[in-house]
């Protein structure tokens, strides 16, 4: 069942959330880049332990800007990030980005790019070698180890940038637009992968996509942006009982058509009122 | 779900196999040849030696080794004047590249650097630093160091911002963000930059052979011109271009093993 928190407060999310404990909260996340443009104002947010929270919005609305924030890659003007209750100032080890552009280097091969955060932590060849092999089977890329990207399809980059953010080990996985390089069939099987590995894992995730759908699909709560300086318009929960169905089932449920459709009315109320302008 | 994956692997398009590169290359470098024999055997000016009058010449210049000698002479400013012009060139435009304040003292100086000619300049260099070593030194740096570190500073300008922000979302210190991210990223524009600029540090070296004093190759293709002998002459002139030719192959293949080794891959496949 679907559940709509409008201008949610961090305690509402608490109360729709209580079984999970708060990893990462964002508090009055302003953000003003040089030249004025002020991408966010007055940012609250909550994020629960364990689940998988989607930022979506129109374009431009700072979805990005605020991934980016909690990732420590970029300043906010004003406000403060904790994750685990300690303020953050920078990136950390209890969170990993997943780039929309996959981010590879490269000329590194699979085995050394999957390899690459745990050789900045320092951790030893052999280690991190053995790690490295482990998440890239766990992502289905057993025998590229040794290929580079070029050699690699969308998708394949992908999977080893997603095995690259889990081998860190970290909390919190940050997703921008993971799957927006990918054509529809490979986007429905990654997101199949991808609920199946955070559950094996039990990551916190915090997700940026433009789909709707992918947002209701694989979510535990969607974040509704508003357009420019972005803003929380409202929490949605939609509450997707997966137990037994197929994808395919769960994509026809009414429940899960009902919960896009409220969204996209948002979304197009935003739309028509930017043609307004 | 990994055989969907295994499915879905990338096939580049077909390129040529090394069989038909090799066999266009050597096509070309016959038409070339061929070309030359044939302008000087009409031929298009007594000074226009034919390909193989010239071969002759030049096999004659290595048994004597009047070559050896020529390249001794000629090796000395170029190998100390490209070194300096490579090793300083690629760390002041890296740290161009790096920092602001580096760049805003660098930039102008270099840029006009790279737009005078400096070959006007020789008179000037050898007023100064004499007809040594030193002089010759000067005109190789001048000519090849503003190529350089202009190339190695627009490289490191333009590293990857996706992959910088990649190496720092894990923690990468600036040490690390400038070794494992932006030095291999931006090594392409580097070695493209080093590349011509050895090519522009023999330009050099010739230049000051004939201008400063005559020694070693330039001493030859001077002597050889004006005792009439152009077979030796071009002899000369066409081991300078065949050497400044597998030097500028040999740093390809150097960035291709040390920085690049998926464009090995790639030249492969």
């Amino acid at each position: 069942m679907t559940t709509v928190i409008a201008s949610p407060t961090q305690e509402e999310h608490s109360r729709v959330n209580d079984t999970a404990q708060e990893i990462v909260e964002v508090s009055g996340i302003t953000k003003v880049y040089p030249g004025g443009t002020v991408a966010l104002r007055g940012v609250d947010l909550a994020f629960p332990k364990g689940k998988m929270t989607t930022l979506l919005g129109p374009s431009g609305c700072g979805k990005t800007t605020l991934l980016k924030i909690i990732a420590g890659l970029l300043d906010a003007t004003e406000g403060v990030v904790r994750v685990n209750g300690k303020e953050v100032s920078g990136p950390g080890p209890e969170r990993a980005f997943v780039f929309q552009d996959f981010a590879l280097l490269p000329w590194a091969t699979v085995l050394t790019n999957v390899g690459f955060g745990l050789e900045m932590q320092g951790v030893d060849k052999a280690t991190r070698e053995a790690k490295s092999r482990s998440y890239i089977t766990k992502v289905g890329l057993a025998g590229f180890e040794d290929n580079y990207p070029h050699e690699l399809s969308g998708g394949m980059r992908q999977r080893v940038g997603l095995a690259r953010a889990l081998a860190v080990s970290a909390d919190v996985l940050l997703m921008d637009e993971p799957f927006s390089a990918v054509d529809e069939q490979t986007r429905r099987l990654f997101q199949e992968e991808l609920l199946r590995l955070l559950a094996m894992e039990n990551k916190t995730v915090i997700f940026v996509t433009h789909s709707i759908e992918e947002a209701v699909y694989v979510s535990d709560q969607i974040v509704l942006l508003s357009p420019r300086p972005g803003r929380i318009n409202r929490v949605v929960i939609p509450g997707i009982e997966r137990d037994g169905k197929t994808p395919d089932e769960i994509r026809r449920e009414p429940g899960f058509l009902d919960t896009v459709e409220d969204i996209w009315d948002t979304l197009k109320k935003y739309l028509d009122e930017e043609r307004m302008v | 779900m990994s055989r969907t994956l295994v499915d879905s692997v990338y096939i580049p398009p077909e390129t040529s196999s090394f069989d038909t590169m090799i066999i266009w290359r050597t096509i070309s470098v016959l038409f070339v040849f061929g070309s030359w024999e044939i302008a000087g055997r009409i031929p298009i000016s007594i000074a226009f030696p034919t390909f193989f009058e010239t071969m002759t010449a030049l096999f004659e210049m290595i048994m004597d080794g009047r070559l050896a000698h020529a390249y001794f002479e000629t090796l000395k400013p170029l190998l100390v004047g490209v070194g300096i012009s490579a090793g300083f060139g690629v760390l002041i435009g890296t740290s161009m590249g790096l920092y602001r304040s580096v760049q805003w003292l660098g930039e102008p100086i270099f840029i006009v650097m790279q737009a005078a000619p400096m070959a006007a300049l020789i008179p000037l260099v050898t007023f100064v630093y004499g007809i040594g070593l030193a002089a010759k030194v000067c005109a190789v740096v001048i000519l090849a160091a503003p190529i350089i570190v202009l190339n190695s500073y627009k490289a490191v300008t333009n590293a990857n911002v996706s992959l910088i922000q990649m190496c720092a979302s894990f923690q990468g210190s600036r040490v690390q963000q400038i070794i494992r991210v932006i030095i291999p990223d931006a090594s392409p524009m580097i070695f493209a930059g080093l590349r011509l600029g050895v090519a522009a540090g023999f330009i050099g070296v010739i230049l000051a052979e004939l201008l400063i004093t005559p020694t070693g190759i330039g001493d030859l293709i001077t002597y050889h011109r004006s005792v009439a002998e152009y077979a030796d002459m071009y002899a000369a002139i066409f081991s300078i271009i065949l050497f400044a030719a597998v030097t500028i192959g040999l740093l390809e293949k150097a960035e291709i093993a040390y920085f690049r080794p998926e464009r090995k891959k790639k030249k492969g496949s």
